[in-house]
């Protein structure tokens, strides 16, 4: 185990890019961390989101399978079990103050998926 | 950080009424520093909902609080704080440690204790009180060690605690001193039904029984001998013979005092020394101790008002309640007992049904100024409203507890005045609602935040709505119906356009009609209509990010993440073959497996990436899916109907297996569950369905928009002895009416209910067909069957459908969170804590 402080996120190649699902998620592990990843396509282009996969209300890892979309111009997705609203870019839950997961930066390169983790 | 000029506020206690004090007090942002002493181990914690500890609720989830939370507001919080001394002239108070505080001003929130009757022998182990997270935990280990529970006390906490003993599998007692149950709140004849409801669940009821003493028992721990000679054997004693007032502090330092105990204050809280404030149930207003937690936090606030120079005071609070004991709804208003000299009472007893109702008006029979209400308590809103707001009663003031015939005369919200509290929790007025409007609110969610009107029990929710859609209505503002923020349309609206539009994608409906990018409401509520009208496969591509989990992934969710597995079982005739392949399923993917009350049988524990194997098996084997994860027909139950039965007048197994098969797959905006009795018997239970159909001598009845589960509705008989194609030319045009017309999540008995004209409207619709539609909706609705594919089917034959069920992408590894036990020789999800301990849990094997 690593000490907290000297522990530097590294880019992870998780998958190919026509593994993701549009406007939907998959879900990638690394390390022991369970990542939910969303390829979200509108109007304004293709964005690619990273948050962790650990619902903390319902407490299962699930947040991958949640439906998504955009409440006040947050995109978020709703938990699929009790459908709490998390933003995708930042892991915040819009119900509940005190409830957020984290939130992962992703790129695409050479259409491989890299999450920094 | 105190600086000399702050002042100093003490508070004793940190229930309920403590942390409200201080949570008024942060509010009001007074400059003070203040002290909370809390005699027990943890802060505050939510007394009222202490039971649901029993149904699984940890000290976390009750707390109200957390140490940390007090922190941020400068608060100086102590647990295990207990004060044994005040010394009023140096105003500095003394904890049983030593430790020393002093103050500007104190606050005493010591709230009560359980009374224990003095009876020899009751000091002994397995006797036990109900007020704090301690006493439950001696509760619950006492009762693992026990078979038969009395609960001495026959009042609301009495009563709930014998509901506690009867969930953790107790034989349970109840022992009441007074002749009946909830002798406070109820009357003889409401106590004596609430009594005979009680009985029915299996709780004893023993009235007049007075204990002399507590000895050892001969078949159980102990012996009750009562007054009269008999007695009752028990392993567990739970007192709860009312409550005291915690008020020793207030006696030993010379406090006024009331003679049966009780910290005497005023109209502001303030006790005999002005300096020193009593709230909650420590505290004795015009010779009246409190016991319940609203006029707790009207206190709390008129003290703080008091102190930070602001306005308000405690003038008497409301006692009526209503709740529900072992699912009896019990309400109790005002004068109950009818003791204002003149009141006059009227009464309706029915008994078959367990329901009694006493309305007590004064002598001139315009006001309403008590109640009763025992077995059925949904005219209590109104009722209370009538009686708090002294609102002029109708001509017959018995109509308000008749069962509605018709016309129930309910309560506009424009009958109420400014005055009116719509809700009693947290003091809110019809006028504050009106002022907060008149500030800008729009919405019930915006008043809510404004007023906190309808946070607290919730009970005034449905009249806050109506205050506020009938205030913003006369404001001009048309209320919106809009689904959710990305439409400006109802379901049924969204419905219309995009049949005559044509439109078979989301995003053409979003850019077409829409903002944003939808949201978890609208999408499903679109994936549902685009399934109705078009009835494409549910996975296409285009489709699949629209649909709740549960139809991405074809089956239910379950609280860890897995899923369960529910094939359909039309009419519930099954062979032996299909219910061995079903064991033989079950026993190599390891489900738990279990009978549905719609007749088949329910898998559970699937992970993700178990289904597609699952399903091939079991598609390969006859199954279809059941659509348990859809709003959509779930099961046509049946009785075995007159192949069989003697009794039975029609084949209802061979009709209900034909129905099944030709609504199986149709979207819909909820739920749909059918039934087929084979004569008038009705063991299938097909009046407390969507559609319900009842063989007679000539044919078919039909019954429509029943509902069981939450909130019962009695299906209505809708046509007499139809041939079977009429009967389904009917439920065809039905079904197709509701899907069409009928808003998001709302099942057919709501929908009736809501229906303008409704039962003999939609009668004209369906047979007399008035809107000429008869025949589109009878064609929609053979478009749907006639275009049916099993969607696991569909799925497991595309290789891209099946890209979906994985839990991840770059791994074959199972989720590790998902974790077994045994119990009664099946699997169940292993609880947070069996996780951690890692001995019992069976990991996950990839099978
Ligand atoms: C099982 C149950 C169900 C209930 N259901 C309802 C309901 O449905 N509706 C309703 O309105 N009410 C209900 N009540 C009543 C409600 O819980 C009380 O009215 C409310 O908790 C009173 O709050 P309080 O702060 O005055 O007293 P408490 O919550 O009793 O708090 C007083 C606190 O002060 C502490 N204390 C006492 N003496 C000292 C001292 N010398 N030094 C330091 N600390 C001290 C005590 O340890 C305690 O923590 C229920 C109560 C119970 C037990």
């Amino acid at each position: 185990m690593q000490a907290q402080e000297s522990y530097t996120p590294q880019w992870h190649d998780v998958c190919h890019e026509d593994d993701l699902v549009t406007n939907s998620g998959v879900c990638a592990l690394i390390g022991e961390e369970q990542v939910a990843i969303f390829r979200i396509v509108n109007g304004e282009g293709t964005q690619y989101f990273a948050i962790s996969n650990w619902d903390p209300i319902g407490e299962a890892n699930v947040l991958y399978r949640g439906i998504v979309g955009s409440l006040g111009g947050k995109t978020v997705v709703a938990s699929p079990l009790y459908k709490e609203h998390y933003e995708l870019a930042t892991g915040t839950c819009l119900e509940r103050d005190d409830v957020s997961v984290n939130a992962y930066p992703v790129r695409v390169d050479a259409q491989r998926v890299l999450i920094e983790l | 950080m105190t600086s000399s000029s702050q002042q100093r506020i003490v508070i004793v206690g940190n229930g309920m009424v403590g942390h409200h004090f201080v949570e008024q007090l942060i509010n009001s942002q007074h400059d003070c520093h203040i002290t909370v002493l809390s005699g027990e181990g943890r802060l505050a914690y939510d007394r009222v909902y202490l039971s649901s500890y029993f149904a699984g609720k940890t000290a976390e989830d009750l707390a109200m609080t957390t140490p940390e939370t007090y922190q941020e507001w400068g608060v100086d919080a102590r647990v295990n704080a207990r004060v044994s001394d005040i010394d009023r002239t140096a105003k500095v108070v003394t904890l049983e440690s030593g430790e020393t505080f002093e103050y500007d001003k104190l606050v005493l929130a010591t709230g009560s204790y359980p009374f224990v009757p003095p009876i020899p022998g009751n000091d002994q182990p397995h006797c036990l009180v109900y007020r704090t997270i301690e006493d439950l935990e001696a509760i619950s280990a006492s009762s693992a060690q026990s078979k038969v529970g009395v609960v001495v006390g026959g009042g609301l906490l009495g009563l709930e605690a014998a509901n506690a003993l009867k969930q953790a599998g107790l034989e349970t007692h109840v022992v009441e001193f007074a002749p009946q149950l909830m002798a406070v709140q109820l009357d003889l004849m409401g106590g004596d039904q609430l009594r005979t409801k009680i009985e029915d669940l299996g709780v004893q009821v023993h009235t007049q029984k007075a204990t002399q003493e507590i000895v050892a028992g001969e078949h159980c721990r102990y012996r009750m001998n009562f007054s009269d000679g008999s007695f009752l054997e028990t392993d567990l004693i739970l007192f709860s013979a009312g409550i005291r007032p915690s008020d020793q502090l207030g006696r030993s330092s010379e406090l006024a005092m009331g003679e049966r105990g009780g910290i005497v204050i005023n109209n502001q809280c303030q006790t005999s020394d002005p300096d020193i404030y009593a709230i909650g149930e420590c505290a004795l207003w015009d010779n009246r101790i409190y016991g319940l937690v609203a006029p707790g936090y009207a206190m709390a606030r008129a003290a703080v008002a008091n102190l930070t120079g602001g306005e308000g005071e405690f003038a008497g609070a409301d006692m009526s309640t209503k709740l529900k004991l072992m699912g009896v709804e019990v309400g109790s208003i005002g004068d109950a007992h009818a003791k204002t000299p003149g009141a006059l009472v009227y009464t309706y007893h029915n008994q078959p049904d367990g329901i009694y109702k006493k309305l007590v008006v004064d002598p001139s029979k315009t006001h309403v100024i008590g109640a009763v209400l025992v077995g059925d308590t949904s005219d209590y809103d109104t009722l209370l409203q009538y009686a708090l707001n002294e609102i002029a009663v109708p001509e017959a003031p018995e109509s308000l507890i008749l069962p509605s015939a018709g016309e129930a005369p309910t309560l506009g919200a424009d009958a109420l005045g400014d005055a009116a509290t719509i809700c009693s929790c947290y003091n809110v007025s019809k006028g504050d609602i009106i002022d907060a409007i008149d500030g800008g609110c729009c919405s019930v969610g915006d008043v809510k935040g404004a007023t906190s009107a309808s946070t607290g029990c919730g009970g005034c929710a449905a009249l806050l709505k109506n205050v506020v859609d009938s205030e913003l209505e006369k404001r001009g503002v048309e209320v919106s119906k809009a689904i959710c923020e990305h439409f400006n349309y109802t379901r049924q609206e969204l419905y219309h356009l995009i049949q005559v539009e044509g439109i078979k994608s989301f995003n053409e409906l979003l850019e077409k009609h829409g903002t944003g990018m939808g949201c978890d409401i609208c999408k499903p509520a679109a994936g549902s209509i685009f399934a109705s009208v078009w009835n494409d496969y549910i996975l296409q591509q285009q489709h699949q990010p629209l649909q709740d989990t549960n139809d991405t992934y074809l089956g239910n969710m379950q609280k860890d993440g897995t899923y369960s597995i529910v094939p359909r079982v039309a009419g519930g005739e099954i062979t032996p073959d299909k219910l061995i392949l079903l064991g033989e399923v079950a026993k190599q993917y390891n489900l738990y497996t279990k009978i549905t009350g719609g007749q088949r049988i329910d898998l559970f524990g699937a992970r993700v990436e178990q289904l597609p194997a699952i399903w091939e098996a079991l598609v390969a084997g006859g199954f279809e899916t059941g659509h348990a994860y859809a709003k959509a027909l779930r099961t046509v139950k049946s009785c075995v109907g007159s192949t069989w039965c003697r009794y039975g007048v029609q084949d209802s197994v061979t009709m209900a297996i034909d129905l099944e098969n030709r609504y199986k797959g149709l979207r819909a905006p909820h739920k749909i569950k059918f039934a087929v009795s084979g004569c008038t018997r009705e063991c299938a239970e097909a009046q407390g369905k969507d559609i319900g159909v009842i063989a007679t001598e000539n044919g078919w009845n039909l019954y429509v928009c029943g509902n069981g589960g939450m909130k019962p509705r009695h299906a209505d008989l809708f046509a007499t002895d139809l041939d079977d194609e009429t009967l389904v030319k009917y439920i065809d045009r039905v079904l197709m009416f509701y899907t069409k017309t009928a808003d998001r999540l709302q099942r057919t008995s709501v929908w009736m209910e809501n229906l303008e004209g409704g039962l003999e409207y939609l009668q004209q619709v369906v047979i007399e067909d008035s809107l000429g539609i008869g025949d589109e909706l009878e064609a929609q609705m053979q478009l749907i069957t006639d275009t049916y594919q099993c969607e696991w089917k569909t799925t497991i034959e595309s290789p891209e459908a099946l890209k979906r069920f994985r839990q991840f992408v770059n791994s074959d590894a199972t989720d590790s969170n998902i974790q077994f036990v045994t119990e009664r020789d099946q699997i169940r999800p292993a609880t947070k804590a069996e996780k951690f301990s890692g001995e019992k849990a069976i990991p996950v094997e990839i099978v």
